[in-house]
């Protein structure tokens, strides 16, 4: 087979292309930095569909991407994007869609597919502001909860939401990582800001890049089973071409893969489905804070919001406030014990964020005692972000009770 | 007719784990699925080699009782699965189980887009005129005129003719026949499966338990004497008139042609950019 690549080989190529900018910082934009985290994790397989704020991710991997050995193609549309994506990681492939809001709502159902059948796969949205077409070069995070729930039938997700270019690049390694770890679909949220922003970034020497590949069975065949889950609810995944010869389907499923209707059966998948974030929540859960341990009031925000609000701590806490910052790189799995934690230590937060209140409702449903600290949003969607000054207006408004 | 070597049928299938089947008494599905498992056994392709990729539907319940590597897709999106593990390991054999809904209607944008490419994937089309699985509503392959739960006053829609669709679409090989005529179904399905390219075999297929039943065209055996009746080669429907040809299901090869490839289209973009050996 032609296409049966040398790994090696082509590790050496994508450190060649990485790599010129290993040392020294370069400029680079957000997208570029997802594309270049992607070949990093070994990405070697993506289809898409073009839209504004993504669309350089698809550009830059049609560069790259056939020079390694690796595919892409161009589908007709998102829907078809995700469906290859999973047709190609069950032929062995670590594989990548990039999209924006109205992509990602034609992929939903096909994420969903990606679940149940426990393939490994990654979404990356570059969030645009507004339902429908809205605003396609504005940013928004109005997808925080579709990227939790917008696939039917209720499950898990792991969601990754990084602030800058840099973190752009180590999330999308993270994401194939937990993808081919976990067995699942991992989406990365972006802002359509960092898609475009162009910062510094040192990347890292690529040796020293942790990449994750699934687990492979080692059974033979006729003992094989897709869904063999160990005491973690992990399992390992053969590929279609490894004499394996097992089936996938969308609809619930035994351990073999092979469709049942039985409760206890379907009770046990979407056991394993629930379970194996749950027990791993140590290992999918990363946050950052900045002076929560003797902080008064709070800031909570994720992506670009969260990096308008260290820079509001910054701030604050030159004008002698005590405030402290928790910002979620996972943002589902949601962090609840440390949200939990930082609601008992703190008289108020403040929750930043570029739609209605998505996060805000999470923080919502963590207050459980009367003394924990008060919750107060802050809310935009018309397109243009919250700035550092707002953000520390809102502190002190809140700071004397 | 030559005889069936049921024995050769067995070996193929999933038999210690997925049967019984769902389909009906009397439904094509079963003499369509034993033309695909023959022409692979005549071909003597390996089947660790063979993906076998359905979307949603009563024909696309088929990969489930074979044992090849099997997916079971999503409505409609069949053809966009396969494009994804053709396009990873061209070096498999990718055969698409899809019913006419499942590619005309809700997949009809992978279809053509597919047939454009000229992506070689073998694409099996089961096609009964109806949506089977949800019990009987009209789909884009059923005739104008007809009853479907959903066209109580008979259907208003205009039918798709879906080998000219693949044709004008970009097909490289098109060909149809009836589930009455289950050896050139076969030799159909062989001739798919070798052509390097996008290929299509439109099987029309009797759902005698609903479309037979919503338009009165009798029972299952009844259905297939219509099939033999009602059909005749291309070859011979350019000799007769018109008049004697219009309603008349034509089967045959309609278009065989070798074009570029389109996985090998690609091996040669990333040939020129990688360096020469050596070098
Ligand atoms: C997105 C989506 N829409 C609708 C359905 C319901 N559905 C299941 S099968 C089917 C039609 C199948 O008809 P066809 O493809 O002709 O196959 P047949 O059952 O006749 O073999 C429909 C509408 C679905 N499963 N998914
Ligand atoms: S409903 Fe029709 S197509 Fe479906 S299994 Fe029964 S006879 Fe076959």
């Amino acid at each position: 087979m032609t296409k049966e690549k040398a790994t090696s080989k082509k590790t050496e190529k994508v450190e060649a292309i990485v790599e010129k900018k290993v040392t020294k910082a370069v400029i680079m934009q957000g997208n570029e930095a997802v594309a270049k985290g992607a070949l990093a994790a070994g990405c070697d397989f993506f289809a898409g569909y073009p839209i504004t704020p993504s669309t350089e991710v698809a550009e830059i991997l049609s560069n790259e991407l056939p020079k390694i050995g690796g595919t892409f193609i161009q589908m007709e549309d998102e829907i078809a994007s995700m469906c290859a994506i999973i047709g190609a990681s069950l032929a062995g492939a670590k594989a990548l869609t990039a999209t924006s809001g109205p992509g990602f709502s034609l992929m939903q159902e096909a994420i969903g597919f990606a679940k149940i059948t426990e393939t490994p796969t990654v979404v990356v949205n570059v969030q645009r502001m507004g339902p429908s077409t809205g605003m396609p070069t504005s940013p928004g995070q109005g997808d925080i909860m579709q990227s939790r729930w917008g696939s039917h039938g209720d499950a898990p997700a792991i969601v990754l939401y990084p602030d800058s270019v840099k973190e752009a690049f180590q999330l999308t390694i993270r994401a194939f990582n937990l993808a081919e770890k976990y067995r699942s679909c991992v989406v990365l949220l972006m802002d359509e800001v960092l898609g475009h922003m162009r910062e510094a970034v040192t990347l890292p020497d690529l040796s020293t890049v942790r990449v994750i590949n699934r687990i492979k069975p080692t059974v033979p065949p006729q003992w094989y089973k897709h869904y063999d889950e160990n005491q973690k609810y992990l399992s390992p995944i053969a590929s279609f071409g490894e004499g394996y010869r097992f089936h996938v389907t969308g609809l619930t499923h035994d351990d073999h893969g092979f469709p049942t209707n039985k409760p206890n059966e379907a009770a046990k998948m979407m056991e394993r489905l629930n379970k194996k974030i749950k027990h791993n929540i140590r290992d999918l859960v990363q946050i950052e804070t900045e002076h929560m341990h003797e902080a008064k009031v709070a800031v909570f925000a994720a992506g670009i919001m969260g990096r308008a609000s260290k820079e509001a701590v910054k701030m604050a806490r030159a004008e002698g406030l005590k405030v402290g910052l928790l910002r979620p790189l996972t943002i589902w799995p949601f962090p609840d014990d440390a949200v939990t934690k930082m609601l008992k230590d703190v008289d108020a937060v403040v929750v930043p964020e570029l739609n209605e209140g998505q996060l805000f409702h999470e923080l919502e449903r963590l207050v459980r005692e009367r003394k924990d600290g008060s919750l107060h949003r802050l809310n935009r969607n018309d397109g243009t972000v919250i700035t550092p000054a707002e953000i520390l207006t809102k502190i002190k408004e809140v700071y004397n009770g | 007719m030559a005889k069936i070597p049921q024995r050769k049928i067995h070996d193929y299938l999933r038999h210690d784990k997925k049967f019984p089947h769902v389909w009906c008494a009397g439904c094509s599905n079963g003499i369509v699925l034993g033309a695909v498992i023959r022409a692979i056994d005549e071909l003597k392709l390996n089947r660790d080699n063979i993906v076998m990729v359905s979307g949603i539907g009563c024909s696309s319940r088929m990969p489930v009782y074979v044992d090849f590597n099997t997916l079971h897709s999503l409505h409609g999106r069949a053809i966009a699965f396969a494009t994804g593990v053709k396009m990873y390991k061209p070096g498999m054999k990718v055969i698409v189980i899809t019913g006419d809904g499942d590619a005309t209607a809700i997949g009809g944008n992978h279809f053509i887009h597919a047939a454009r490419r000229n992506l070689d994937l073998t694409v099996v089309l089961l096609n009964n005129n109806i949506y089977g699985m949800t019990g009987g509503q009209y789909s884009p392959a059923t005739p104008h005129g007809d009853k479907a739960t959903t066209t109580p006053y008979g259907n208003i829609d205009p039918n798709f003719d879906i080998c000219k669709l693949a044709i004008g679409a970009g097909a490289s090989h098109v060909a149809r026949t009836t589930a009455f005529h289950a050896i050139e179904l076969q030799k159909q399905i062989k001739e798919a499966l070798e052509h390097p390219g996008f290929s299509l075999v439109e099987a029309i297929c009797a759902c005698p338990v609903i479309y037979g039943r919503l338009n009165k065209k009798g029972d299952a055996p009844a259905m297939m004497r219509n099939m033999r009746d009602n059909s005749i080669p291309i070859k011979a429907a350019e000799k007769l008139p018109p008049e004697q040809v219009a309603g008349k299901i034509l089967r045959g090869t309609f278009i065989k042609e070798v074009r570029a490839e389109y996985t090998d289209a690609y091996q040669k973009m990333m040939d020129q950019l990688s360096p020469k050996e050596g070098e």
